[in-house]
């Protein structure tokens, strides 16, 4: 089973503040979580991608009718913390792995070592159908 | 091996051969089938170039067993180069008829302490001699991943510690099982994927009909084995027909009967009507004779749906599935009206819960009803919890179309 683990610049369950206001080590301690946590998945067998995404300053919104030029919004966007930070993509044996991994990617650590516990949306991939249709 | 010529095709019959030899003669199942699998791949650089040796497969093993004594006279270890030597002169190399090879691998790698998504990869690799890049391809995942995934199955089986023979004549039904289900979940999986977007994905139906027939040449007279085979031949042969030129799903009544392949058909009841003359009923026979009514029907009406129903309740009661449950309740409504399918839905809400499928049958059984208003609320219902993109078109189309146009 397949799924998705996303997660985005909103708010977190802890007071945790921007990136750019912690100790550099803090900032190294969760670069290295990140790294350590996709090794496992991939020595696991479970790691089908996994990619950070550039800032919310480079997002743009595209709006075409496919006639006209299309209309194009750069940002700043007042609600940036919506847009999407990042995401996993797993191949796990059952739904409860794929929510221990999301459980894992919560508990980041962030500033002064505090996890950052951060929502993370679990969705499961569309597959081929069922052969017995 | 990623060519579909005459070299891959040698190679993935001589595969299972050439590792159960290497594993007779050094032991160490883990070593020896990474050994073969790069004999393997030296094989399929160099045949097609400087020509097919004269005994390729005493060429495989040859090469294999280098690979191995090149890797543990790099090993530094003494006391495992110890244990090596030992274990060289302990171990008989007798000759082996080919099936019993390919029966010892199969059952080593579907051993039950292996989860399917262990046991699939492993099997496909060292058994059907296909590459970690092609197995991954097939699945989907990155190389590196599917790579970890069948050395954590082989670090698992090294645990276990087992000899590599066959179990006892009548000892080894436990684990035949689990071979089956695992040949079974391959053909599964490729069967689902076989259309559509994903034409380079190797072909694991295909695949698992292969070595299907090899268990069945080791075991011609287990009929369940025969059963399986029989069941994949019978269901495949309706591939051709599944698929609407978009890709889209064509659900079985709506198939066209003229494109269901009739060789495969003929074959599969062959092997059916064998295995049935055995009288050791199971599982895989009954689904069998259910996939071989349908086959042999000319129309879905003129289906012999009294027939497929008695059919489910024997499979019911075997294997207590309630997906079974669920299509016993299609052929009820399919023998004897609607409302008698609608009646067994009813008591699988609780084993059920939010199945999707429980939504989809019983959108189609309403709509059969005349119920078109529940009828579209059960297909919307079954769309939202689908997993499967060609379902969830599938089903959005039917639940469009009866609001649409209301019968």
């Amino acid at each position: 089973m397949r799924y998705m683990l996303l997660q985005n610049y909103g708010a977190t369950e802890s007071d945790c503040p921007p990136m750019t206001q912690w100790a550099p080590a803090d900032i190294k301690a969760h670069i290295e979580f990140q790294q350590a946590l996709n090794a496992e998945l991939l020595e696991r067998g479970e790691l089908v991608d996994a990619q950070g995404l550039a800032g919310p300053e480079q997002a743009k919104f595209v709006v075409s009718d496919g006639v006209s030029a299309p209309v194009i919004t750069d940002g700043p966007f007042p609600e940036a913390k919506e847009l999407l930070a990042g995401y996993r993509i797993v191949d796990v044996e059952s739904a409860e792995r794929a929510v221990a991994i999301a459980a894992a990617v919560s508990a980041a650590p962030g500033a002064n070592g505090v996890p950052i516990r951060q929502p993370i949306e679990v969705r499961a991939v569309m597959s081929a159908p069922d052969p017995e249709v | 091996m990623t060519g579909h010529g005459g070299t891959a095709d040698l190679l993935r019959g001589l595969a299972p051969r050439a590792l159960a030899a290497v594993v007779r003669r050094y032991g160490h199942f883990a070593d020896a089938e990474d050994a073969v699998q790069e004999a393997l791949l030296a094989a399929a650089t160099t045949w097609p170039a400087d020509g097919t040796p004269d005994n390729p497969l005493a060429w495989l093993i040859r090469v294999a067993s280098r690979k191995m004594a090149d890797q543990y006279r790099s090993d530094e270890a003494r006391r495992r180069r110890e244990e090596i030597a030992a274990s060289w002169s302990l171990i008989p190399h007798e000759p082996v008829p080919a099936y019993d090879d390919t029966l010892t691998l199969m059952l080593m790698c579907c051993h039950p302490a292996l989860s399917p998504g262990a046991a699939i990869p492993l099997t496909l690799r060292a058994v059907g001699g296909l590459t970690t890049r092609e197995i991954a391809a097939a699945f989907l995942v990155p190389e590196a991943t599917m790579a970890q995934r069948i050395s954590r199955a082989k670090a698992r089986l090294k645990g276990l510690d087992e000899p590599f023979t066959l179990p006892p004549p009548g000892g080894g039904g436990e684990r035949l099982r689990s071979v089956l289900h695992v040949l079974y979940l391959i053909f599964n999986e490729g069967y689902a994927a076989s259309d559509g977007p994903d034409l380079a994905r190797t072909d694991l139906s295909g695949e698992a009909v292969r070595l299907a027939r090899g268990l069945h040449a080791a075991l011609p007279r287990d009929a369940e084995v025969t059963g399986l085979l029989a069941l994949m031949l019978l269901t495949d042969a309706r591939r051709p027909a599944r698929t609407g030129p978009g890709g889209e799903l064509v659900p079985l009544k709506d198939q066209d009967r003229a494109r269901w392949d009739r060789q495969l058909i003929t074959e599969g009841l062959n092997l059916l009507t064998g295995a049935l003359r055995q009288s050791q009923p199971g599982e895989y026979q009954l689904q069998a004779s259910i996939a071989a009514l349908h086959d042999q029907a000319t129309s879905h009406a003129g289906t012999d749906w009294a027939r497929i129903l008695a059919l489910y309740d024997r499979l019911e009661r075997l294997t207590g599935n309630p997906m079974v449950a669920l299509n016993r309740a299609v052929a009820a409504a399919m023998a004897d009206g609607p409302g008698a399918g609608l009646a067994l839905l009813d008591g699988l809400d609780d084993q059920l819960g939010d199945h999707h499928r429980l939504h989809s049958v019983r959108a189609h059984l309403l709509a059969q009803a005349g119920d078109t208003g529940g009828a579209i609320a059960e297909f919307e219902a079954a769309a939202a919890r689908t997993t499967n993109l060609r379902e969830r078109d599938y089903l959005v189309t039917q639940a469009a179309r009866l609001a649409a146009d209301p019968p």
